[in-house]
């Protein structure tokens, strides 16, 4: 459902990202690793559409994507999370998951204004969803707290429930288990697995935690300095010498 | 720690010399096709000296008098409370707005004519700095040229009227909209840019307004103003001595009363309180709507608020012109109160106060920005006495306010969608 060929982004002298390709089938889950600084999350940024790439192509089911605007690309329902979680502090729990069906709730201003039936349905459904997705983090009790304020484990599960309400077909995870303690991780394992076997929906992962990576991934995508390392099973990146040479130096 | 602050006032006290001595104690006189440089009077001089004085003592005692200043916040007893629960809140305000409503119902019937008339603006500067509290409180857009969309709907008005000789009710609603439509086409080519740039734009768009009305003379003109816009009228009964158009009958003839001049004032007055009304009443549905969050949301965080499908555009784009309306329905009252408008009502001050308005009432607070248009309107005519010291006055009490309460003088207190807890 997404392919990525070829992608190349530079930045000025930089080049990022060069000549990077993966691809992501239904109901799958992709890791995509390697030591910092790789250029994964320019990746991310790439298929997110907060960067034009400079080179190559992104095709999310069968369409050219790539330099399409940031919004339009998440209206088509491929949602990122961030590597820092970027919640709206100021607002309640559910109030952010809210603002993220924006698209589901956006009438016209005049039935808000003078409260619709129509209108009053679609945000009662709206906050059913809302509802849902916070049990479904383990976060209804906290529903009414303000976002700010919650641990950075829930936070991390707010962020996710967020992409989740925009009922989204890609998911892409930069880095979810970051900060995470090792309860948390195999919580947030669980998680990323029934949205895959319950909700049908693909994801990318970027991810450092390996335990992570080989214990849920379909496929992983090793990339270094900006280049595509190695890609297969996590068997098949287990035993790939290039892999163990870039991530523990030559022996 | 003293000998440092003692060499430090001293420094102080030398550069204040060194910079005031030769602006104010040397006179240029001329004599003759000569000018000549002449010491200034021995009054000047010694206040000099006393001025030098007081700048080394303060920062002498810079440290004390700093701490005592840091102390006066805990006056306010309020400060460590607990704050109440929503619905408690909510409920208080709305009484509040109702004793607020009703206060304001009965005002012209006990004030002064002039108070009134005072009144009436207050209410105009309530309207813009509500619209304004939308832009820059809410979602977070720096408006430095507000007051264009205020020209706007004053001479959307009195051309209509010079020209077609449209009434204050059709015009009100027609003003509101072509500013409207002004701050969408604005905000179509800037809201890409934020921050410092964007206020830089909005200042050159409040100029460009300005200077246009000043030199299209054919059509506006210029700075002679447009003159004789019709005060509204009442279904149709006019509020003057005289009926000026043919048909309409006199509001006192009607009613068999008296003419007296306080009634146009009295009713010019309730209409700007009604609007006043409808404007706060919209804009606080519109917060708690979803167009309302997606404006805080991209205020929050826009990185964010775009990954989840909000287009940034579009979102500035609504609070733009939905703040502009306002404006211009604030400006089609301000036309017709004054009766006679003229660029000069829409410099680049007029922007300023607005924006003080919010900024001192508390962005995003409505009920502070009311306090605090109330406050930058009235004051200044109460410190009239102070004649040439209250721009002064008023500059100071700014700077302590910002020191004291840089969140201004109610702080936005957000209304949260409850989740009930489902069985």
């Amino acid at each position: 459902m997404l392919e990525v060929r070829n992608l190349s982004m530079r930045f000025g002298g930089l080049l990022a990202v060069d000549q990077v390709s993966l691809d992501v089938q239904e109901h799958e889950i992709v890791s995509i690793i390697g030591p910092n600084g790789a250029g994964k999350t320019t990746v991310f940024n790439c298929m997110s559409g907060f960067y034009s790439p400079t080179g190559g192509q992104i095709l999310f089911e069968g369409k050219e994507i790539q330099g399409t605007p940031d919004y339009k690309i998440s209206r088509m329902g491929l949602v990122r999370t961030f590597q820092h979680v970027r919640l709206f502090g100021n607002m309640s729990v559910v109030e952010n998951l809210l603002v993220a069906q924006h698209r589901h709730l956006n009438t016209n201003l005049l039935s808000g204004l003078i409260k619709t039936p129509n209108y009053r349905e679609k945000e009662r459904k709206s906050l059913d969803r809302a509802a849902y997705w916070l049990n479904r983090v383990g976060l209804l009790d906290l529903a009414n707290r303000d976002a700010g304020n919650l641990a950075y484990g829930q936070q991390r599960r707010l962020e996710i429930a967020r992409c989740m309400v925009t009922e989204p077909k890609l998911l892409m995870l930069d880095e979810p288990a970051a900060g995470l303690n090792p309860a948390e991780t195999r919580e947030l394992n669980q998680l990323i697995i029934s949205l895959k076997e319950d909700y049908r929906v693909s994801v990318v992962l970027i991810e450092h935690d390996m335990s992570l990576v080989m214990e849920i991934s379909d496929r992983i995508n090793v990339i270094n300095q900006g280049r595509p390392l190695a890609s297969g099973t996590p068997e098949e990146i287990r035993r790939n010498d290039d892999v163990i040479k870039a991530y523990l130096g030559e022996a | 720690m003293a000998t440092h602050n003692i060499k430090h006032a001293l420094f102080s006290a030398i550069i204040t010399l060194i910079i005031s001595a030769p602006i104010l104690g040397l006179d240029l006189e001329s004599a003759g096709t000569e000018l000549k440089l002449t010491g200034a009077s021995t009054s000047t001089l010694v206040s000099i000296v006393l001025a030098a004085i007081v700048v080394f003592l303060f920062q002498t005692f810079r440290d004390s008098i700093m701490g005592a200043l840091g102390q006066m916040p805990k006056l306010n007893r309020f400060a460590d409370r607990e704050p109440m629960p929503q619905e408690k809140r909510l409920k208080l305000e709305n009484i509040f707005l109702i004793v607020l409503v009703a206060g304001a119902l009965l005002w012209p019937f006990i004030a002064s004519r002039g108070s009134v008339d005072l009144a009436t603006l207050v209410l105009i500067y309530v309207m813009l700095a509500l619209g304004l509290n939308v832009v820059v409180g809410l979602a977070g857009l720096l408006d430095l040229g507000y007051v264009a969309f205020y020209a706007v709907g004053a001479y959307t008005f009195a051309l209509l009227s010079q020209y077609f000789g449209v009434s204050f009710w059709v015009a009100l609603p027609t003003g509101a909209l072509i500013a409207a439509l002004f701050g969408f086409l604005l905000g179509f080519p800037v809201l890409r840019l934020r921050g410092d740039y964007l206020a830089i734009v909005t200042l050159g768009f409040g100029e460009i307004i300005r200077i246009l009305l000043n030199n299209w003379t054919s059509l506006t003109g210029g700075p002679n103003g447009i003159g004789g816009i019709p005060d509204p009228t009442l279904f149709g009964m006019e509020f003057g001595r005289r009926v000026k158009e043919e048909g309409n009958i006199s509001f006192h003839d009607f009613f068999g009363i008296a003419y007296d001049s306080t009634h146009k004032i009295i009713f010019l007055y309730l209409i700007a309180l009604v609007l006043a009304l409808v404007t706060f009443l919209i804009i606080r549905r519109l917060m708690k709507m979803p167009v309302g969050r997606s404006w805080e949301a991209l205020r929050e965080d826009e990185i964010a608020a775009r990954s989840l499908g909000l287009s940034r555009t579009g979102v500035k784009l609504s609070a733009f012109t939905i703040g502009a309306f306002f404006a211009g329905f604030a400006g089609t009252v301000f036309a017709s109160k004054q009766g006679f408008i003229s660029p000069e009502s829409f410099v680049f001050l007029e922007s300023a106060i607005i924006l003080a308005i919010v900024v001192l009432g508390g962005m995003g607070s409505q009920f502070g920005v009311i306090l605090a248009a109330v406050a930058v309107t009235v004051l200044p005519e109460l410190a009239r006495e102070f004649s040439e010291y209250r721009m002064l006055i008023f500059g100071a009490a700014m700077v302590l306010m910002m020191v004291w309460r840089p969140q201004g003088l109610m702080p936005m207190r957000r209304i949260h969608i409850i989740l009930k807890k489902q069985e």
